[in-house]
């Protein structure tokens, strides 16, 4: 056995320039890629910012639920040491909704979170609209009364601010170092004031009895110690009744229970939401009776897109069968028919059909021409499902025939001449032989009208009346008129998902370059 | 298929009859309605459906009252020039940026190739209301909804999977000893791409071209929601136009859209077949 490698020179074969011609060779490689890449960079870098990112942030707000935190932080910790959710919770809990609706009016965000929490209990708008104007006008202005009348010291904001300097004194009353420093905040940020030229609010008076009152003070400072020693001698007034009094529902153990199961960062709240089910504190339930609608609405997006794509399937296979079977000559003047409605405007066609079917439209008159309609008797064809799968079939058509088309052209004549030749009739020869190899553009056709079908806002929205709607139109829906974002973006995710897969369905089937345009 | 063998039988020549029929009516289906609003168009009435006067061929019974008001009222000439203004930015936009991306993406070693093309691609996928919702949320954030530059910026992303398609199937029959005859000649890469690529591929660029700017031009989901009604294009006009008070306008709006979708069906045909020429291929 001869070795012939132990004869050439050893070592690594060299290039021109003295290189390993593997490095070398790598080198170029690399360049090429680079080139390549730095090439498709803008392109990359717009599309990902124009509309991946988009996109990125639809799925992202589909969760997102910070707003409940962030509005009422101090209401969200109060409810974590809330467990019986049979019975209302306790004044602290209270307290903290009292600081925090007063700064979320000051800012005017009260009434976000009230939205936000009114599409998980209705109603809950109204009383955070109603407790922003409220909170100014509680009864815990008897604190302030009673705290300066003890010492007319507590009125100045250098009291304040001398006593707030002293982290031992900020560590003895935490409630109320917190709400002074709101008061600042609110004084400063909000209304664009001067702190020490305005009068301190009730809360803050309200905070420092509550600390002074549950934990005492046992420091050294003659003012707080003072005031610690009176407080008990103090007229109190309770913040759960001065909730009541505005409106009793805030006793209700269901509003608390809604703002504590909504107050992580992230909800899955909003999916649930979109297949009918609620989050409450039990766990995952399914929607009242009444308030399920979603699901019945993704089944009609499917159903009447399987009808259309079915209608698709049905009048575009002869016809796609037509051309691939005419001379060329014939074939392509055929084929303008099917382009022009292609590259009409989808507003165009979508006028067509209103026009002819309306009750006084061209296809009615004439039904009654013909005699087949009496004429106080006109059909309903627009405004309800009818007219959206009339008009959907006719738009989505020509991305049934075009397909099906490019795939037919390729099949040889001849298997069925051989077909027929051994002795298969017609139709035997069309299902076995011709039929079976036309069964890709079948599939590519149909995932393609499909996934377009699914999605269709206009058509829906200007023919389908209220029976005739895809999920598509309540996405809308919720973004432009109900403003509830987080929903809309839940729906949007869940279409996004199934159009992924069907994607991804056909890109197995047909490959994405394969896609073949006019 | 294309025609009867003399010896078919009678139910062979029904059959050969129905189908024609058949197709007939289908391809009725497909063109009539884009037909019947033309003529409805030129309606002397405000009806939408054939008055007995037009059907008797009577001169009265038509006029151009309906093109006369598109031209004339504000409230469809001010969408016509924002829809002017705004399709051949976003057109300029994606065939510069597809085109450069599309040879990029045609080179024999792309990294990640499979992911890039199913990035870029991924705007003709995504239903648009979906797009449009994200645009929506996305462009509020950074200030872009409703202005101008937000509807470009938007139209000019739905419009390059078109041109990236379009462009790389030019590409692919396209012969790379050309480019290195260039450059043995001396060439530099710009020149050798602007004198002997582009000439070479600019019908598969023009087509593109011709459907991104349709795509803009005929879009109402993505502009009703990323603009305000400072760029409320035609399509959005006659979706109002549709949804609340439908005028017969719309019909004379429609037809002239009709007349553009001709012309450029018209030129991308045209494009086509010239392209298959240059390319060596047998013209269809």
């Amino acid at each position: 056995m001869t070795d012939n490698t132990a004869q050439t020179p050893s070592g690594p074969v060299l290039a021109a320039d003295g290189r390993p011609l593997k490095a070398s060779l790598n080198r170029a490689l690399r360049a090429q890629k680079i080139r390549a890449l730095l090439l498709i960079a803008p392109l990359l870098i717009f599309i990902l910012i124009t509309f991946i990112a988009p996109i990125a942030d639809m799925l992202f707000r589909s969760v997102e639920n910070q707003i409940v935190r962030d509005t009422l932080p101090r209401t969200v910790v109060a409810l974590d040491t809330w467990t019986n959710t049979d019975e209302a919770p306790g004044e602290d809990v209270y307290a903290a909704l009292y600081y925090d609706i007063f700064e979320a009016a000051e800012f005017r965000n009260h009434s976000r979170v009230g939205s936000r929490l009114n599409y998980e209990l209705t109603g809950v708008s109204s009383m955070f609209r109603r407790a922003g104007r409220g909170v100014g006008r509680f009864d815990t202005d008897i604190y302030t009364d009673q705290f300066t009348a003890l010492d007319p010291a507590w009125a100045e904001y250098e009291t304040w601010t001398g006593l707030m300097d002293d982290d031992a004194i900020r560590a003895a009353l935490p409630e109320t170092s917190d709400a002074f420093d709101t008061w600042i905040h609110i004084t400063i940020d909000a209304n664009d004031d001067v702190p020490a030229e305005e009068d301190i609010e009730d809360f803050v008076f309200t905070a420092l009895y509550r600390d002074l009152s549950n934990t005492g003070y046992s420091g050294s400072n003659a003012l707080l110690s003072t005031a610690a020693d009176a407080v008990a001698g103090f007229e109190s007034v309770s913040l759960r009744d001065q909730f009541a009094d505005m409106d009793e529902d805030w006793l209700d153990p269901t509003v608390m229970e809604t703002i504590k199961v909504y107050s992580p960062s992230y909800t899955p709240g909003y999916f649930l939401t979109a297949i009918d089910m609620q989050l409450t504190a039990d766990g995952v339930s399914a929607q009242p009776e009444d308030r399920r609608i979603y699901v019945t609405l993704f089944e009609r997006t499917l159903f009447m897109s399987m009808v259309i794509m079915g209608s698709c399937v049905l009048l575009g296979y002869p016809i796609a069968f037509l051309l691939a079977n005419l001379p060329t000559r014939v074939s392509n003047l055929l084929l303008i028919l099917v382009l022009l409605p292609f590259w009409t405007s989808l507003l165009v066609r979508t006028s067509a059909w209103k026009v002819l079917l309306q009750q006084q439209g061209v296809i009615n008159d004439v039904l009654v021409w013909i005699g087949l309609v009496a004429d106080d008797n006109r059909l309903q064809l627009i405004n309800n499902q009818t007219g959206t799968i009339i008009a959907m079939t006719h738009i989505l058509l020509p991305f049934m025939i075009l397909p099906l088309y490019s795939v037919m052209q390729t099949i040889p004549p001849t298997y069925v001449r051989a077909a027929k030749s051994l002795g298969a009739t017609n139709w035997t020869a069309f299902w076995r032989v011709y039929f079976p190899q036309s069964v890709p553009g079948i599939g590519a056709g149909c995932i393609l009208v499909f996934i377009l079908s699914i999605g269709y806002y206009i058509t829906p929205e200007l023919v389908g009346g209220r029976t005739g709607t895809f999920i598509s139109n309540r996405i809308a829906y919720h973004i432009s008129s109900s403003l509830n974002w987080g929903l809309a973006a839940a729906l949007g995710s869940i279409l996004l998902a199934v159009v992924l897969l069907l994607y991804w369905a056909y890109d197995k089937l047909v490959g994405i370059d394969n896609v073949k345009l006019g | 298929m294309s025609s009867l063998p003399p010896y078919a039988t009678t139910g062979q020549r029904i059959w050969f009859y129905g189908f024609r029929v058949i197709c007939g009516l289908i391809f009725f289906f497909l063109i009539a309605p884009i037909i019947t609003i033309i003529p409805l168009s030129f309606n002397a009435e405000n009806f939408f459906t054939f008055t007995p006067g037009m059907l008797a061929l009577d001169p009265e019974a038509y006029s151009l009252q309906h093109y006369r008001d598109f031209f004339t009222n504000p409230n469809w000439q001010q969408p016509l020039w924002n829809s002017i203004k705004i399709a051949p930015m976003a057109t300029f936009l994606s065939v510069s940026l597809g085109t450069l991306a599309a040879i990029g993406l045609s080179q024999s070693h792309v990294p990640f190739k499979g992911a890039i093309m199913a990035i870029l691609i991924s705007p003709m996928i995504v239903p648009l209301i979906i797009s449009a919702a994200g645009m929506y949320f996305f462009y509020s954030r950074i200030g872009l909804q409703g202005t101008y530059l937000g509807v470009v910026l938007a139209h000019a992303a739905l419009g390059i999977p078109f041109v990236i398609i379009t462009v790389t199937a030019t590409l692919v029959g396209f012969d790379r000893s050309l480019t290195r005859a260039a450059a043995n000649l001396g060439a530099d890469p710009v020149t050798t791409f602007f004198r002997v690529q582009m000439p070479l591929i600019l019908p598969g660029v023009i087509s593109g071209g011709l459907f991104a700017f349709i795509t803009s031009f005929d879009e109402v989901v993505v502009v009703l929601f990323v603009g305000s009604a400072g760029q409320k294009t035609l399509p959005w006009q006659m979706f109002t136009g549709l949804r609340e008070q439908i005028s017969p306008t719309i019909l004379a709006a429609a037809t002239i859209l009709v007349s553009i979708s001709v012309v450029l069906l018209a030129t991308v045909e045209i494009l086509r077949r010239r392209s298959e020429r240059l390319r060596g291929m047998s013209p269809q």
